[in-house]
């Protein structure tokens, strides 16, 4: 009998991702490490083209780290993204709650969704403004409304304040995102084996006792990819803080994002001190995302491979004890 | 017992409802005042900033809007030229890749999944000081291109579409193209690229919307005002030269919105569809 030559097909697995690997190094690896060289050089102004690795390598990151600015900007971001983080998740969790309630029916759950994630599709760069607009002083919308319902007697102006400005851009990043997270928790909740709620309903749980002890433990891996890709994202806050209120006022929004974009695209043109500030960044994200990683890794491939190394070891066990 | 069951179910529904309508009202709100305040003049709107009903200015707003720097025309062509191409280049390219991924068995395709996983969370703020002054250097700046060509390699969506690919790719199928004599090229677009559709079309929808969305990158690469983006544009409007044109201001922001607007509505089942899909990623 002839033997069919078998072809081999896996160079197609290196010509297939080729035209990725290619574009990602060139415009995604080669950027970030040039942002790491520009961190250790002299380089700003603006049309030079010229640098030179300093003297102190580290002076820029020196520079940054006691830099008043970037201090408080990394402040605000974390505080920016703790108040919008908060009221976003309990507000998630307890819409998926009564969405997916299984003993009290909602009736238009599918509208209210498509109603509630429509913020987060909507430009942030016209939401930061239109919420601007919004807020406005003497004339605006939400003066108008406060005043005809007796709250305020006359006009204020909200954008003065600090805590008042930031508790707003936590708003917009809340109100555009709580959405999201309700429908992410709620396709979480439906891939729940319903088996585990039948069995509670049998031994007589209620709504609330099957939400705590099933719902949400089984949640977990979704809440914590929720936590960290929010974060992330809010680590990288840039639409809303800088076209709202320009990071004001007196600095009270002022964010990392817009800070470095600041220093390197405005008034100075201090790339490397930019560089430097997003290089801590690349770092702190750098671990949030391998958190990330850890707790996505694949689970089931990691199961089966240590059952092949198990049996290998019996294998070998096995064959040791027929050679005694 | 019966009955107390009952009233309990009855205060249930009653406080989920209103909490559910404020939160409706919430997200409806701002843009019924921003739609009907674009077809109010200046002085209306000063008498008094809220109104439900809209009025007849819209004309003169765009009057008014045309006069100055804000070009809609301009930046919803500018935008849809790079949305398009940035779509169509992620969406096509990344089945690619995910096929590469699932399809065939190569020594590096472990650690080339590995390292898709690990990139993928890498935002663009990071590397943007890097990536200006090499668009600058090789004068690529103002250049729609930059913006474009990274979308080739988006390491999300080629972690999305091999999840797809895994769970709903018959690789006898690829086989059985094998034995007929297509080329492994061919296979992939005449017989993978359909089965793909449903979810080239949720990336096509979210890779839309992220690049059209876009403000940070174009914002640091294009300063020639011919080349302003929509949401750039829009950036225009918190100027000074608007300080006092309210109407003009709501109307450029409504121009934007519009169009998002009419393509949620038309797709937002396919898009909470998606949204869904995007989380459950165990």
């Amino acid at each position: 009998m002839k033997h069919r030559k078998k072809i081999s097909y896996s160079k197609y697995g290196y010509i297939f991702s080729l035209p990725f690997i290619i574009v990602f190094f060139i415009f995604s690896l080669y950027p970030i490490f040039y942002t790491a060289l520009i961190g250790f050089t002299d380089y700003k102004g603006i049309g030079v083209t010229e640098f030179h690795i300093l003297e102190n390598p580290l002076q820029n990151f020196e520079i940054i780290l006691k830099n008043a600015s970037f201090i408080t900007a990394l402040k605000n971001t974390f505080t920016i993204w703790i108040m919008n983080f908060i009221p976003q998740i309990l507000i998630a969790l307890v819409l998926t709650a009564w969405f997916t309630s299984k003993r009290n029916k909602l009736r238009g759950k599918g509208l209210f969704k498509v109603i509630f994630y429509l913020p987060n599709i909507i430009t942030a760069a016209s939401i930061a403004i239109l919420f601007f607009a919004l807020f406005g002083y003497p004339v605006g919308p939400v003066n108008s409304i406060l005043v005809k319902l007796g709250i305020i007697d006359a006009p204020q102006y909200f954008l003065v304040g600090k805590t008042t400005t930031r508790i707003i851009v936590a708003f917009i990043q809340f109100w555009m995102w709580y959405g999201y997270t309700m429908i992410i928790l709620v396709s979480g909740v439906l891939g729940i084996s319903p088996e585990i709620y039948e069995a509670a309903e049998v031994d007589g749980t209620n709504g609330l006792q099957a939400f705590f002890y099933i719902t949400l433990p089984n949640l977990k891996t979704i809440l914590l990819y929720v936590l960290i890709t929010s974060m992330i994202g809010g680590l990288n806050m840039f639409d809303i803080p800088k076209l709202f209120m320009q990071g004001g006022p007196d600095n009270a929004t002022l964010t990392t994002s817009v800070f470095i974009y600041n220093q390197a695209f405005s008034g100075s043109y201090m790339y490397n001190r930019a560089a430097a500030a997003s290089m801590i960044m690349f770092a702190i994200i750098a671990v949030l995302s391998g958190i990330l990683f850890y707790i996505m890794r694949d689970k089931s491939e990691i199961k089966i491979r240590k059952e092949a190394k198990l049996l290998e070891k019996q294998r070998k066990l096995e064959a040791k004890e027929r050679g005694l | 017992m019966q009955k107390k069951k009952k009233s309990k179910g009855l205060l249930f529904k009653i406080t989920a409802y209103t909490v559910c309508i404020i939160l409706a009202i919430l997200s409806l709100l701002p843009f019924w005042i921003m739609f009907v305040n674009s077809t109010r003049d200046t002085y209306q709107i000063q008498q008094d900033a809220l109104s439900l009903v809209p009025s007849t200015h819209l004309f003169e707003n765009i009057k008014i809007l045309q006069g100055k720097t804000f070009d809609a025309v301009k930046g919803l062509t500018n935008s849809m030229i790079i949305s398009v191409s940035s779509t169509v280049l992620t969406v096509y390219f990344s089945a690619l890749t995910a096929y590469a991924l699932v399809a065939y068995n190569w020594k590096l395709r472990k650690p080339f999944f590995t390292f898709i996983l690990a990139v993928m969370m890498i935002p663009a703020q990071v590397s943007v000081i890097g990536f200006y002054q090499f668009m600058y250097k090789i004068g690529m700046t103002n250049n729609f291109m930059a913006l474009i060509l990274p979308s080739l390699a988006a390491p999300a969506a080629v972690f999305f579409m091999r999840q797809f690919m895994l769970s709903s790719l018959p690789l006898e199928l690829v086989e059985a193209a094998r034995i007929d004599g297509s080329s492994e090229f061919f296979t992939f677009n005449r017989i993978v690229l359909p089965i793909m559709k449903p979810a080239m079309a949720t990336q096509a929808i979210f890779t839309f919307v992220a690049s059209w969305n876009s403000l940070f990158l174009p914002l640091v690469l294009l300063t020639d005002s011919e080349k302003y983006t929509m949401p750039i544009m829009v950036s225009l409007l918190r100027g000074d030269i608007y300080r006092t044109e309210y109407g003009a201001v709501y109307l450029g922001l409504a121009l934007t919105v519009l169009p998002l607007f009419i393509a949620y509505f038309l797709l937002s089942k396919y898009i909470i569809e998606g949204v869904a899909l995007g989380g459950v990623k165990e």
